[in-house]
């Protein structure tokens, strides 16, 4: 039995040729970085040396990277870390590792604004930020839609304001082409596992002269802003997807699109009615589609050999539609319907074909049940 | 020969442990996050495994344990965490000198934003007297931070009656066992800490991941998040589960043989002798100390120098995330030490992997060394 993953943006697996760079960091290379004989001042410039191919990528100098256990806690540093009073603004559409430090900031008595998004899910640009912003976080893309974010025409408008401007590049990296010094942004959440590293590492771009505080305090780990022992094994993991994240940017995101665009051509064909979610510049990987009369739930667990999500949580009592979506305007009872498909890597044009296939059968088979219920 | 005897510092994964976290990288890599297949169902199996097999190891229910990246983060999650939810309860912490960064600092930065910190100093052998703990509560304390065991010179702290003591009071107990996990039976409810930091790679598992103990119970012990986000580890601690991580975690926590222990204690004691037989070598610390554990001053002899002439051992001296720093011990320091004999002393910790030609080999290189280099400081004089 075939069974087909795409929910990359979920997280992706780690590349074998990534497991190969770190496999010597667990048992042979263990040593501690901040030890001085030599097995630590080796493992020492193991990371060095990913801190050089993660910058490399976002156009950043190495001493602007600060190694975290995940893209939350690169978020959650940055927001916090820049926050000294002033006014917060955030989108309708933030991944929670954005809303909800916002929201605890607010709950200690920051000012907090959140951006609109429109119908295709891009956030709308005002004309100005409010003169007291003093943080600016909003996504680079979306991790429900894939919506591209106009973070640079943000990023001015905040700096205009005085405010430091975090973007959080958590989905985009290694999809499309994240330039720090284009997006004119300040800070910038990076997550491993989204770009074939492994989970449990993550980084934070810190530009030369922005000042943060900790989060985590202790010994003087990545210039004090995040202490603890490295995971030197996942931080050289992380190294060596940016790098080869790098090395066939062009090519994958170009082969992504071609498939993502066959998937959406056959659900076209095979469901009546279906819609996408998300228009405008997209992430090449990312198709979200509402299907007619059915949950996305529903039909995602009518094809239990397909990884794919909702954009919706399941809560203990019953389904409620992805806030994602609903910031778009699309009424609950179509939200519901929802499923994200993201494609990686090693996904095949026969994967496509084949879960365009699952889905059309699987809503064939519960559709006309639906509507003979609802009638 | 390469001799590594730095197992403070960090020890190598088990490669059991390494085995039991490959599939989780590539084959398995679902997100334990993810409800809606079972990718995402496989992975969640995986870390609630693993979660169990730690709670196993501490005598805890596994929904007493919050995954965290490390003991540091464990260690600010516990004081800073505890602080901030519980001003109701008060505003006072008591800790020690000779506490690890992680809680030093976590406190000192406490005390910005408005909590009041004691910090006790330790009995010369770096033991903590219950009695100064229980003179320094006050009607306000919300929280004693003692470690269960030193990084430094191993001690091991009198928990079971700082508890004991603290929990006349009402007040809670926090435990940094970071050191502990290797060598140590934790048990929860033989020795009832409220809140206990863990790191797994202190006990032959990855880095990257720790955890924090919280006990249940009334009064329910609150903790305000470091991080915020998607609600993972019950709120308290929110970013996607490192699975690999956690399972090589859930993998070394059920690999612990106490019957190991001693094995490491003979070959601790057979290192210990030998250098004693050089002279004019002392141990620092109490006679109750890790099993791995051995910390010496050598009279004439600067720890630095020893090191350089010495580079296919493994040593430290000072604990390696403040080796950076030319300053000697603050630990040694604090248990009164004065600056020469803290600059001549020497961590050396045993583990699971030294064999007893390494502690001989280590023995005669070390000696000749020293001999040398007090040959040489002759010279000079
Ligand atoms: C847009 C976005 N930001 C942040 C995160 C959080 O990163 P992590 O899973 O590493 O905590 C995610 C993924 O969950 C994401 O999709
Ligand atoms: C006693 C103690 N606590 C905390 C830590 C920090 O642990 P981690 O490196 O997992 O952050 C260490 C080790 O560095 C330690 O020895």
């Amino acid at each position: 039995m075939t069974v087909i993953y795409l929910d990359h943006n979920a997280t992706t697996p780690v590349l074998p040729e990534v497991f190969e760079a770190m496999r010597p960091w667990f048992v042979e290379r263990f040593a501690n970085p901040s030890s001085s004989h030599p097995a630590g001042v080796e493992a020492r410039a193991a990371i060095d040396r990913a801190r050089a191919e993660v910058a490399a990528l976002i156009g950043a100098r190495p001493n602007e990277i600060v190694f975290t256990g995940s893209g939350t806690e690169a978020s959650n540093l940055a927001i916090r870390g820049a926050f000294r009073g002033g006014r917060v603004v955030i989108s309708a559409v933030e991944h929670p590792a954005t809303r909800e430090p916002a929201l605890h900031l607010q709950r200690q008595g920051a000012p907090l604004t959140v951006l609109g998004v429109d119908g295709s899910g891009a956030i709308v640009v005002p004309d100005a930020l409010p003169s007291d912003t003093a943080v600016l976080s909003v996504m680079h893309a979306n991790n429900e839609t894939g919506v591209l974010q106009p973070v640079r025409a943000l990023a001015d408008l905040a700096h205009a304001a005085g405010a430091v401007v975090h973007a959080d590049a958590a989905q985009s990296l290694g999809k499309v082409p994240v330039d720090v010094g284009a997006l004119g942004v300040d800070l910038l959440t990076i997550a491993g596992h989204k770009l074939y590293a492994p989970k449990g590492v993550g980084a934070l771009y810190v530009r030369d002269g922005v000042a943060l505080q900790p989060v985590i305090r202790g010994a003087g780990h990545e210039r004090g802003l995040r202490p603890g022992t490295e995971n030197v094994a996942g931080i050289v993991g992380l190294g060596a997807a940016c790098a080869r994240a790098g090395a066939d940017l062009d090519a994958l995101s170009a082969r992504l699109e071609g498939q993502r665009e066959a998937l959406w051509a056959r659900l076209r064909d095979g469901v009546p009615g279906v819609a996408r979610n998300g228009a405008g510049a997209v992430l090449p990987n990312t198709l979200n589609v509402r299907f007619p009369g059915v949950s996305g739930n529903a039909l995602l667990a009518a094809c239990p050999d397909l990884a794919a999500s909702t954009g919706s949580a399941c809560h203990a009592h019953g389904e409620s539609a992805s806030a994602v979506l609903l910031a778009m305007g699309i009424p609950e009872p179509d939200a519901l319907g929802a499923v994200r498909l993201s494609l990686g890597r090693s996904t095949t044009d026969a994967d496509v074909a084949e879960a365009a296939a699952m889905l059309v059968e699987a809503w064939n088979r519960l559709h006309p049940e639906v509507s003979h219920r609802s009638r | 020969m390469d001799v590594y005897l730095d197992n403070h510092s960090t020890t190598p994964c088990d490669p059991r442990v390494l085995e039991a976290m490959l599939p989780w990288f590539t084959a398995q890599p679902g997100n334990a996050a993810s409800r809606s297949h079972k990718w995402g169902y496989a992975a969640r199996t995986a870390t609630e495994q693993a979660r169990g097999q730690l709670a196993e190891r501490l005598g805890c229910s596994p929904k007493e344990l919050v995954f965290t990246s490390g003991a540091t983060e464990a260690d600010n999650l516990a004081v800073l965490g505890v602080l901030r939810a519980n001003r109701a309860r008060g505003n006072h912490l008591v800790t020690v000198a000779t506490e690890h960064k992680a809680v030093l600092d976590a406190a000192k930065h406490a005390t910005t934003e408005g909590f009041e910190v004691t910090v006790l100093a330790p009995e010369p052998d770096g033991t903590v007297d219950p009695a100064a703990v229980e003179a320094a509560l006050t009607d306000r304390t919300v929280l004693v931070s003692v470690m269960w065991a030193n990084n430094e010179v191993g001690t091991l702290q009198p928990i079971e009656r700082i508890v004991e003591v603290c929990h006349a009071r009402d007040v809670w107990v926090h435990t940094d066992a970071a050191q502990a996990l290797s060598t140590c039976a934790l048990d929860v409810r033989a020795v009832p800490v409220d809140l206990m930091s863990l790191s797994a790679h202190k006990a032959y598992g990855p880095k990257g991941v720790g955890a924090l103990y919280v006990r249940r119970g009334r009064p329910r012990i609150a903790v305000e998040p470091l991080q915020y986000g998607g609600g993972h580890e019950r709120g308290m601690r929110s970013g996607t589960l490192p699975v690999p991580l956690i399972v090589g975690f859930g993998a070394c926590a059920a690999l612990f043989d106490p019957s190991e222990v001693e094995r490491v204690r003979g070959l601790r004691d057979t290192l210990r002798d030998g250098l004693l037989a050089v002279g004019g070598v002392h141990v620092n610390g109490s006679a109750h100390r890790l099993a791995g554990n051995l910390n010496v001053a050598i009279e004439g002899v600067e720890a630095e120098a020893l090191m350089l002439g010495c580079r296919d051992i493994a040593m430290s001296s000072g604990s390696a995330c403040t080796s950076e720093s030319l300053e000697p011990s603050y630990v040694l320091r604090a248990m009164g030490l004065d600056r020469d004999r803290a600059a001549s002393s020497l961590r050396f910790g045993v583990g699971r992997f030294n064999t007893e030609a390494e502690i001989a080999y280590a023995v005669e290189k070390l000696t000749a060394k020293i001999a040398e280099l007090r040959s040489m400081a002759h010279l000079y004089e």
